[in-house]
């Protein structure tokens, strides 16, 4: 399944001063949608300095397909990303999670349904908004993207840099002689190499067009950033300067979700993991303790754990369901071995832990201080 | 034997990519071939796998020297290849359904009649449901799709399989499913591998013996 990978740039709107972090986007939001300031007092009323980045709520996209077939992309997710938190969205291609990227982006085709909410800390809801709102004060300016196919997301017939100090021109209001320095210094942020900075998209192996991708993500200063697969294709160190630069990113008032498949990235700079499987959230865990002891409590999570090379490198038997076609009840049931009667009915998701009537039971010892 | 004979290749003759690279697999063995991205490694697989045509140096199939590339390789040099490439979506044709996908390498070598017991035997064998068969690519997963693109290059039962970067672009429980296929596929045909990647715990796991771009260059 694939998102639309194209339309992301967010550079067309007008230019703004948006690069400081703390008023304009409150303004901007004031001044694009009414409805939202509503929702905004609704979801940040209580404790204001404790709103979340990002407020996920019964989340839900459906694509209407020919002949009246509906494909649940995503079902009900539920999530919230703190400031200065990263969480990272894992499971098998095809699960949803890019669905769910873009669905956070507005950037879901003619055909999707969308349920639920999805709140930034201003009260915008990025499933309501519109399109002029969308492209004009929250792509690239309040939410970033680093896109899953670079390939598809940089102009073929521009170069790297003439690429950078557009979108530096237009977030950030640089402007000659100091754009030069800027789009370097915008390179130099996701390590990519200056050398290379007057090529074009096709000239750029796959590990530099992601790391230009990632540098265009970065200008915007988004308080909220998306990266879809921000590492296919890159080599292991890259990788891990890749994610770094992203997290680095996050400092304290920032917050990365961060969708991939890569369970070493993940484990590198998550707080939180949550794992998709089926179009469903299945569960959402501490790090330290889904990756150390006492490891993933829902079998799937477990399964894919264990896929990894460094572990059994044995993969989970069967295929993931068809999403046009889910089973009714637990999704993961005709592969678990844990299955029973009981998994006829769909397992809810506790705020932390696995959406799993059978779930592997936690160590008994101390949990870790 | 495959040998890779002092190989230089590239885009550009007076900045070559690969220079001067020289690397065997035996019969059977699989060689992972790792390397930073952006080092030429997957130039180098074109090459191995008759898709490039190197500037200086010799590619050795069994014992005979490949003379053609691309489509003027002689088609027997050619079909002992089997290539599965990184990205799945750009190595398939969205028009085709996987079936067709599948079944392309049989057509073109004037063997229709064998598509339906092959397509069969091995959507078994990499673990696509038959009901995914009939569909096109952009109705798959990357995942499916990768699947379909890995039955496509054993459809001919080559002797050699050029993997590069299969896996990069997929999950941990796929990553190891494919490379579960491919080895029982070895282990039943006798096939040699090189597994391109940069992934270093992933190709040591997986292959015979790996090498490091950086001793292929210096030697």
């Amino acid at each position: 399944m694939t998102g639309p990978s194209t339309g992301t740039d967010a550079v067309t709107g007008p230019s703004t001063e948006a690069d400081a972090v703390t008023d304009p986007s409150a303004s901007e939001a004031a001044a694009g949608v009414e409805a939202a300031s509503d929702a905004a007092a609704a979801a940040g009323g209580a404790a204001p300095d404790a709103v979340p980045v990002l407020s996920v709520r019964g989340l839900s996209v459906r694509f209407r397909m020919r002949g009246g077939a509906h494909v649940a992309a995503v079902t009900d997710a539920r999530f919230e990303l703190a400031a200065g938190e990263c969480l990272a969205l894992v499971g098998e291609s095809g699960c949803g999670k890019s669905v769910l990227a873009s669905a956070l982006l507005g950037l879901l085709p003619e055909n999707a349904e969308t349920a639920g909410s999805a709140f930034l800390a201003d009260g915008t809801d990025l499933l309501t908004a519109d399109e002029r709102t969308l492209a004009r004060t929250v792509r690239g300016r309040r939410v970033g993207l680093v896109p899953q196919s670079p390939a598809a997301h940089l102009t073929p017939v521009r170069t790297v840099r003439s690429q950078l100090e557009e979108t530096l021109r237009e977030l950030t209001g640089v402007r000659r002689p100091e754009l030069r320095k800027a789009g370097e210094a915008a390179a130099e942020r996701a390590a990519f190499p200056l050398g290379h900075l007057d090529r074009y998209p096709h000239e750029l192996s796959g590990g530099l067009a992601q790391r230009a991708a990632t540098a265009l993500a970065l200008i915007g200063d988004a308080p909220l950033l998306l990266a879809d697969e921000p590492t296919t294709g890159l080599d292991r160190e890259l990788v891990d300067r890749t994610v770094d630069e992203l997290r680095r990113h996050v400092g304290d008032d920032r917050a990365l979700l961060m969708i991939t498949h890569d369970l070493a990235a993940a484990e590198r700079i998550a707080d939180r993991v949550a794992v998709m499987y089926a179009s469903r959230i299945v569960e959402i865990a501490d790090a330290a303790d889904f990756f150390g002891e006492p490891g993933p409590r829902h079998p799937y999570a477990r399964g894919l754990l264990n896929a990894l090379p460094e572990r059994e490198f044995t993969p989970i038997p069967g295929m993931p369901p068809e999403l046009s076609a889910l089973p009714e009840g637990c999704a993961f049931a005709a592969r678990c071995e844990r299955a029973d009667e009981a998994c006829r009915s769909v397992p809810a998701l506790p705020l932390s832990g696995a959406a799993c009537h059978h779930p592997v039971a936690p160590a008994l010892e101390a949990p870790r201080a | 034997m495959l040998e890779l004979r002092s190989l230089t290749a590239g885009y550009d003759r007076r900045a070559p990519v690969v220079r001067d690279v020289n690397l065997t697999v035996a019969p059977g063995e699989s060689v992972g071939l790792l390397g930073p991205s952006g080092c030429g490694k997957s130039t180098l697989a074109r090459v191995a796998a008759l898709l490039h045509r190197p500037d200086r140096g010799q590619v050795v199939i069994d014992g005979e020297p490949a003379h053609g590339w691309r489509h003027r390789a002689p088609r027997s040099q050619r079909t002992a290849f089997g290539v599965v490439f990184q990205q799945p979506r750009l190595a398939a044709d969205p028009r085709l359904t996987l079936t067709q996908l599948i079944a392309e390498p049989l057509r073109a070598t004037g063997r229709a009649a064998e598509v339906t017991d092959r397509v069969r035997e091995l959507a078994r064998t990499v673990g696509l449901g038959e009901d995914l068969l009939g569909r096109r690519p952009h109705e798959v997963s990357d995942g499916q799709l990768q699947r379909a693109c890995l039955a496509r290059a054993l459809v001919l039962r080559p002797r050699w399989l050029i993997c590069d970067e299969m896996t990069a672009m997929l999950d941990a429980s796929t990553t190891a499913a494919l490379v579960t296929a491919v080895e029982n596929y070895r282990a039943d045909s006798g096939a040699g591998l090189l597994a391109v990647g940069h992934d270093k715990v992933l190709l040591e796991r997986w292959c015979d013996r790996t090498v490091h771009w950086d001793e292929l260059t210096r030697a």
